[in-house]
């Protein structure tokens, strides 16, 4: 089987980028939109067709094992091994990313052209979410690391012109400056570890350097560092990139201001794909994480991700803008991929962590984009992002109504919904590796469940509002995405995961464990049982409750003020007092410096300029006097 | 006539013919027509060039050599490899671009664009020489004509700022006189005549001490148009006066000058005094790349935070070319090429932003996408690209500048390449403040509410600009493999 046609999955969405941008004031907005749909169609055919192909016809070899198929070309030298090539590489978790991301895509597009109608930069838009998609298929299918930080780098460059959309609006455009910078901090680290990999090991291929007797994983123990491995670090820093990008504690504080692009973009961008590729950097550099130092890096991802979730699911309790809720909770639940990947083993069943992030990050896609796109609905229909101008909507929106319940039950890990499959995984891996990660895990599944509903009930159920006009549930255009992310919500639980993707890519058997499931289950009810004691009907009781915690509960409404710890450490210590002494020891010091020069230079021709008489007795005197000068001094040399 | 010197002749028939200029219609009519000559012989070149090197090894590639003075037996010498066609190219790109954007040049036009291509004649003579003196020459014809283009024509405090230009780069060039005669009297050293031949000079081995004496003073002569720390000053001042497409050449093709002397002259003929100096030059180049860049941060002028962004990414040049290994020359090459397209473009758009708003404070402006939306999305590619956004050339010139550093082991190189990366962090922070607040956001100033587009001219001029930094950006493997060829004999000195 040839896979070469593959290139074509993220070239089809550039032509369409292309082709709308360049002519973005030529093309009428009712055929952009179908333009970009179908684009992303094709796409979307060819992932499917690879999907089929690899998983149930060619992908396994001989023994049973997932092979990977590899097609590049050189794309630029550094010297004569170390060079970056662009090309595709088909292997388990790329094949599962590409249907990952071609589902939503299309799905966000078909939903936009609803959602977006009669807005000015309707092309615009379709141009930038096919920049996206293309940038974000090459991402998933880089062969080299060198290749997967260029579309890195382009991802962050879509989601900044994505975010920025509504671009007169002050808040959206320091929201995308936010979101670009701070995951270009972070890049840095990636950027470096790139480097140091390629450097010491002398490639930057996937295939070469996750061999298990390549030179990263056969050699690390050979140049070290402070007592790590050199490829320690190298991990260490590559995953401050990934963490950047999937907003994980400390870097996460981009994410909920990036809520300010359209919602469709939250569903797709900031939700379902590009959040989660530094799930995937660390996936697909997985065999250098696990085995290196003994894992060594691989700890540090478990505990970023453990606190990262607990941090974000409590903040998610506090917040009052749908939108936001939903960014805290998509962090919360990378915190669960990541942790899950920090827990894993490699070999076989010891590899389910592994297999349940993977599983996770598939299921978590669909719901999390059903809950943004349905947040979509209803900020579409009550023309606001907060929860106190919303109630009563399940009268007036029962598309929305039901396929939003469906998602809040799947991310709340209701059995036989999508989300328990995973997140059950996710918790047998936690509890058979380290038992207070799994505390963590099962905490963050209560207030999950918890926070969910308190959105469902607070949006659908209480009183009406005062609403502008009568809330109307939206077109069909917006309704069916709705429906088919609602059905993936449930069906995408039920493949088999680990025949499919698994760390050391042998399928092996995995089985519900019950008791474990069991309590999982309960603490999840438990969640939905306070959330309908607390909201289903307007009462006293919430705002008793956040009173009883106190400083808690504003320290947490307040995001714990990492906000303004950076705000702090940019504006007042770099700006303030880094930057601003600089340009003035510039004009000052470095270039008085030189004006000091100029000006004495100038004050001495001043000096000197008297002798320049133009009378011919003090010439006459003046080399008279040198004469003996010289004279004398070649006496005095003569003399010794 | 040779393939190389119709470089200088047909500027100068420019020249002749722009004196009998009557009015402005006819001057850019006449500097439209020989810089664009000018620009298809370059891309002739760039052909001539690929189908020479098939069945020709030297270094150097359509040599010419003529006595000149015999006395001291100066030539005038010519020839080519893969870096200087490059410069060539950029160069006339440039220019042509700068007489489009200079199309109502209102005051004294004639006058400009004869100053103006005299500039070009000088750059284009010192890209092709590979005689010392020669070279020596060319730098001082490109280098007077700035004086007069930032005092006539200029603005703001311009005579200052081109007796501050001037006396500095004069400075500089003192400087460098005394190293190349230095080079010029140690030619004999292995028994030959002395000779100003760089090639020739190449074959000699030069006593250390006269190396350690003059890689300094050649290395700063340079370095000052280089934008190095802390000799650059003269640069935001002398930008921030300058026309438009004065600093468009200045920053785009002058500056590159620099660098590229400091890498045939000093880099190649000095590998000793190299090797002993760049541990004290990689400081002064750090601190200019990270200083420039925060320094950008700060200003609020347009022009003085592309000139600052300039001083960080040329320092850059200077650090590739200190980390002494090919990938980071290439690098070092590559970012020139990069930063000159980059950065002329970037001054094309500020001068027609100017033009239409006169002001040139960023705090004064915002919301300009929605008035002026070619112009507006232009700068955000030019931003972009300036930041190292891979697809744009400044990206993969960067990647190979890091990746050459990092081939260097030792503590100092280490720490020393990871301030050098930290500050693509500050790149970005300085450009996305000046794209927020100047073309996003809301309109600030009601004046601003009709802005004429832009024009056929200055949309000719920018595109011609963009084409290379994409082309560079996209596949960037031939423009690459073509340096790193023409870098070898220049690396095996080092070795």
């Amino acid at each position: 089987m040839d896979f070469t046609y593959t290139v074509l999955i993220p070239l089809i969405p550039l032509a369409v980028f292309l082709l709308l941008g360049l002519n973005y004031n030529k093309i009428k907005p009712a055929i952009s939109g179908w333009i970009g749909s179908l684009g992303l169609f094709s796409s979307l055919v060819l992932s499917y067709y690879t999907a089929y192909q690899y998983f149930l016809v060619v992908g396994k070899n001989a023994d049973g094992v997932y092979q990977q198929f590899i097609y590049k070309w050189r794309w630029m030298s550094f010297t004569d091994t170390l060079q970056i090539d662009m090309g595709v590489m088909i292997d388990q978790i790329s094949v599962m990313m590409l249907i990952v991301v071609s589902t939503i895509s299309f799905m966000v597009h078909l939903y936009s052209r609803g959602y977006m109608k009669g807005d000015p930069g309707y092309t615009k838009f379709f141009a930038f979410l096919s920049l996206f998609t293309f940038s974000m298929m090459g991402l998933v299918l880089a062969t080299n690391l060198f290749q997967i930080y260029i579309f890195w780098e382009l991802v962050g460059v879509s989601s900044f012109l994505l975010i920025g959309y509504y671009y007169t609006k002050p808040s959206a455009v320091a929201a995308a400056k936010k979101a670009f910078i701070v995951t270009r901090f972070a890049d840095l680290g990636f950027l470096i570890g790139i480097l140091i990999v390629g450097y010491y090991s002398g490639s930057f291929d996937f295939q070469t350097i996750n061999a298990l007797d390549g030179p990263v994983i056969g050699n690390w123990a050979s140049t070290t560092f402070i007592g790590l491995s050199v490829f320690t670090w190298a991990m260490i820093l590559i995953f401050i990139g990934g963490a950047g990008k999937s907003a994980m504690f400390p870097l996460h504080i981009w994410l909920p201001d990036a809520m300010e692009g359209p919602t469709p973009v939250s569903a797709l961008i900031h939700a379902a794909t590009m959040v989660v590729a530094g799930v995937y950097l660390v996936a697909r550099l997985f065999p250098i994480f696990h085995f290196v130092d003994d894992g060594y890096a691989l700890n540090i991802v478990m505990w970023v991700g453990a606190i990262s979730s607990l941090f974000a699911a409590i903040i998610a309790l506090t917040q009052n803008d749908i939108k936001r809720v939903l960014a805290f909770s998509t962090m919360s639940q990378i915190g669960y991929m990541m942790l899950a990947l920090g827990v894993s083993k490699y070999e076989g069943h010891g590899g389910l962590g592994y297999m349940a992030s993977m599983f996770h990050l598939f299921t978590h896609a669909m719901f999390k984009a059903l809950l943004f796109l349905g947040a979509g609905s209803i900020i579409h229909a009550v023309h606001s992002n907060f929860l106190k101008d919303m109630g009563g909507l399940r009268k007036y929106m029962p598309i929305t109504h039901i396929t939003f319940l469906i998602a809040a039950l799947s991310i709340s890990g209701v059995p036989f919904f999508a989300g328990f499959f995973s997140k059950d995984e996710i918790l047998v891996a936690a509890f058979q590796h380290n038992k207070i990660v799994y505390i963590i895990t099962l905490l963050v599944a209560g207030l999950t469940a918890f926070y969910m509903f308190r959105l469902y009930f607070g949006i659908f159920w209480g009183e009406d509002k005062k609403y502008e006009h009568i809330p109307h549930e939206a077109p069909k255009s917006m309704t069916f995405p709705l429906i088919f992310l609602a059905f993936m919500s449930i069906a995408a639980g039920y493949i088999h995961f680990s025949e499919y993707v698994t760390a050391d890519n042998k399928p092996f058997e995995i089985y519900l464990n019950y008791p474990l499931a069991a309590i999982a289950v309960t603490v999840g009810f438990l969640g939905i049982l306070l959330a309908y004691v607390f909201y289903k009907k307007p009462s006293e009781l919430p705002v008793k409750v956040s009173n009883a915690f106190g400083s808690l509960y504003k320290w947490a409404y307040h995001k714990f003020y990492i906000d303004e710890v950076y705000m702090f450490v940019t504006k007042e210590i770099i700006f303030k007092r880094i930057s601003t002494p600089f340009a003035w020891f510039d004009k000052k010091i470095v270039d008085g410096t030189m004006d000091l020069i100029g000006n004495s230079t100038i004050a001495s021709a001043k000096g000197i300029k008297g002798m320049q008489s133009g009378k011919v007795q003090d010439y006459a005197f003046a080399f008279i006097a040198g004469v003996v000068v010289l004279v004398m001094i070649f006496i005095y040399n003569s003399m010794i | 006539m040779d393939i190389l010197t119709l470089f200088i002749v047909v500027p100068v028939i420019t020249i002749i013919a722009l004196v009998f200029a009557k009015n402005l219609k006819q001057a850019r009519l006449v500097s439209v027509l020989g810089m664009g000559i000018q620009f298809l012989m370059s891309l002739n070149l760039i052909y001539a060039y690929f189908n020479e090197r098939k069945v020709n090894d030297d270094i150097m590639v359509f040599t010419k050599d003529y006595m000149w003075f015999e006395q001291f037996n100066i030539h005038y010498a010519i020839g080519v490899d893969g870096i200087s066609v490059a410069m060539i190219v950029l160069s006339a790109l440039v220019v042509l671009a700068g007489v489009f954007i200079s199309w109502k040049m209102e005051e004294l036009p004639k006058e400009f664009f004869i100053s103006l291509i005299i500039l070009a004649t000088g750059v284009f003579g010192f890209f092709i020489s590979i005689d010392l003196f020669t070279m020596f020459v060319f730098y001082e014809i490109a280098v007077i004509p700035m004086y007069l283009l930032i005092g006539i024509w200029g603005s703001g405090q311009k005579e200052y700022s081109a007796m501050k230009l001037t006396l500095m780069l004069m400075g500089a060039s003192a400087l460098l006189l005394v190293g190349i005669l230095g080079i010029y009297f140690n030619s004999n050293a292995d028994g030959g005549a002395l000779t100003f031949n760089i090639l020739e000079i190449a074959q000699v081995n030069i006593p250390l001490e006269a190396q350690k004496l003059f890689f300094p003073l050649t290395f700063i002569g340079f370095a000052v148009l280089g934008a190095m720390f802390p000799f650059h000053t003269w640069s935001p001042d002398g930008h921030a006066s300058a026309p438009t497409a004065v600093s468009m050449l200045h920053a785009g093709v002058l500056m590159k000058l620099g660098g590229y002397g400091v890498f045939r002259v000093a880099m190649y003929l000095l590998p000793l005094g190299a090797v002993s100096w760049s541990n004290f030059f990689i400081v002064l180049s750090v601190i200019g790349v990270f200083y420039g860049a925060l320094a950008a941060v700060k200003q609020t002028d347009l022009k003085y935070i592309n000139a600052y962004s300039s001083v960080s990414h040329l320092s850059m040049v200077l650090f590739a070319l200190l980390m002494l290994n090919k990938t980071a020359w290439t690098g070092a090459i590559l970012q020139s090429l990069s930063h000159g397209f980059m950065t002329a473009l970037f001054f094309a758009l500020i001068g027609m932003l100017y033009s239409r708003t006169h002001t040139r404070d960023v705090t004064k402006m915002g919301g300009l996408l929605k008035v002026i939306p070619f112009i507006s999305v232009m700068y955000v590619i030019a931003g972009l690209a300036s930041l190292g956004l891979p697809g744009f050339s400044g990206f993969m010139a960067e990647m190979q500048i890091f990746v050459g550093a990092f081939q260097n082991e030792g503590m100092f190189h280490r720490v020393a390449t990871i301030i050098t990366i930290s500050a693509i962090v500050v790149t970005a922070v300085y450009i996305l403040r000046v794209v927020g607040m100047m073309l996003m956001g809301p309109i600030k100033n009601d004046n601003h509410l009709n802005l004429s587009k832009a024009t056929w001219y200055e949309k000719t001029g920018v595109i011609l600009l963009l084409i290379p930094i994409v082309f560079m950006g996209v596949v960037p493997i031939w423009l690459s493999d073509m340096i790193r060829e023409s870098i070898q004999p220049f690396i095996e000195r080092m070795l």
